[in-house]
């Protein structure tokens, strides 16, 4: 289990099992913020931070709970950690950009209840990383979330400009782009060792 | 929701079907996403995480009715955040209790219920200014609705792509499955159909309503 070298592990996350286009996670942002690249790249580093922190802190919180046998909490401590991170950023960004923060709007508090976050800590207890492997693990997961929300921005910049049948408009073709994005992901199955 | 603060809503049967069709939470208001992807690739998952996911939404809903004049406004994010992780801990151990194969195939996805934006949506939208009765009917509806979702991605991806559907076969066994369907392309292909139908559907009924208006006007 822990032989995992750590290049894989990003492939693994970034690549093979992308959280958006392979697992279905954090849906909601690549949907509501990938409608220009630019606001896709600050969401995508945004979301890459309170990776970084929720991760590190979700891997000390499951060791103290581990310690103290109270692992029925581990839920609740992850998310109100998450929601802490959240907040941290929010501020930071508020106070050097405030720019950024009228563009990511509402889409900013709401990262925490992006899936992708609470997620990753799941998934990086579920596997049992030390802190390191958990670290890159949330690299490789945040580094795919912003490919995925570029990706989608960059053809959504396109689409605005090609001319699209009245009834397919809006959510419904972003969906099928999505689609297609997915199956191009789907390519790289077996890359990184395949199963998630 | 265009209702004042402090304006109670009265009990209708609209309180119930809103979920359902109009305000449904996954085709019309597009929240809650990611289970309704991930987890649809049978019936029996797309089931049991909506039944789930409106156990949750009922029990967290009326928790915070009941004490939304005792939480304060700025920390009311947090409460709710920790009143649903308090459900959603008790789902998930219940359906580890319950079944374990059904625990294994829905994955981390029962313990991201937390995360889903139906839920904190209706807590902060609707149950923390409305009365306890409304609040059950309403979110019970939402939650119908939800489910309703889900079965409907649900279905039609396991007959697509498996040819069954709750593991009965319905074809002869020359059927070639479209195995892309259980995969994730597939869920973003299946919704993005329904989104289309219901967009159709939309589009046509606005322009028999023009054309109704159009004739009377003429009428006249």
């Amino acid at each position: 289990m822990h032989a995992e070298p750590l290049s894989l592990i990003f492939l693994n996350a970034a690549i093979v099992n992308n959280f958006v286009l392979a697992l279905f996670l954090g849906i909601c942002p690549f949907l509501g913020v990938s409608g220009k690249r630019e606001t896709a790249w600050n969401m995508g580093l945004a979301t890459m931070f309170v990776m970084l922190v929720s991760s590190a802190a979700a891997f000390g919180i499951n060791w103290l709970l581990t310690e103290l046998d109270l692992l029925f909490l581990r839920l609740i401590c992850y998310i109100a950690v998450i929601a802490s991170a959240v907040q941290l950023v929010e501020m930071f960004v508020k106070r050097f950009s405030p720019a950024l923060f009228r563009s990511l709007g509402i889409f900013l508090p709401l990262i925490t209840t992006n899936c992708a976050i609470l997620g990753l800590a799941l998934f990086q207890t579920a596997k049992e990383y030390d802190f390191v492997q958990s670290l890159v693990y949330a690299l490789g997961a945040g580094t795919g979330f912003t490919l995925a929300l570029m990706l989608m921005a960059g053809l959504r910049e396109k689409l605005a400009l090609a001319r699209v049948p009245s009834v397919s408009q809006g959510a419904a073709m972003s969906l099928m782009l999505a689609g297609l994005l997915s199956l191009a992901f789907m390519g790289f199955a077996g890359l990184g060792g395949g199963h998630g | 929701m265009a209702e004042l603060p402090n304006t109670q809503e009265t009990l209708t049967p609209d309180t119930f079907l809103r979920g359902l069709w109009e305000e449904n939470p996954v085709f019309v208001m597009l929240l809650g996403m990611c289970p309704v992807l991930a987890v649809t690739s049978t019936t029996m998952n797309a089931l049991a995480m909506g039944l789930a996911t409106t156990f949750v939404l009922v029990c967290s809903s009326l928790l915070v009715s009941l004490l939304r004049n005792w939480i304060p406004k700025q920390v009311r994010i947090a409460s709710y955040i920790v009143i649903i992780a308090t459900f959603v801990t008790i789902v998930d151990y219940s359906i580890q209790a319950i079944s374990l194969e059904l625990y294994a195939a829905l994955g981390a996805f029962i313990q991201l219920i937390v995360a889903n934006c139906v839920i904190l949506g209706r807590a902060e939208a609707y149950a923390s200014k409305q009365r306890l009765t409304t609040t059950f009917v309403n979110s019970l509806g939402m939650g119908a609705g939800f489910t309703l979702a889900l079965l409907a991605l649900g279905t039609v991806r396991e007959i697509l792509g498996n040819g069954t559907i709750l593991g009965i076969h319905l074809f002869s066994p020359d059927f070639q499955p479209w195995v892309v369907m259980i995969l994730p392309p597939g869920g973003f292909f299946v919704l993005g159909a329904w989104l289309l139908l219901f967009n159709w559907l939309r589009l046509r009924k606005e322009r028999k309503q023009a054309e109704q208006i159009g004739v009377t006007a003429h009428a006249r």
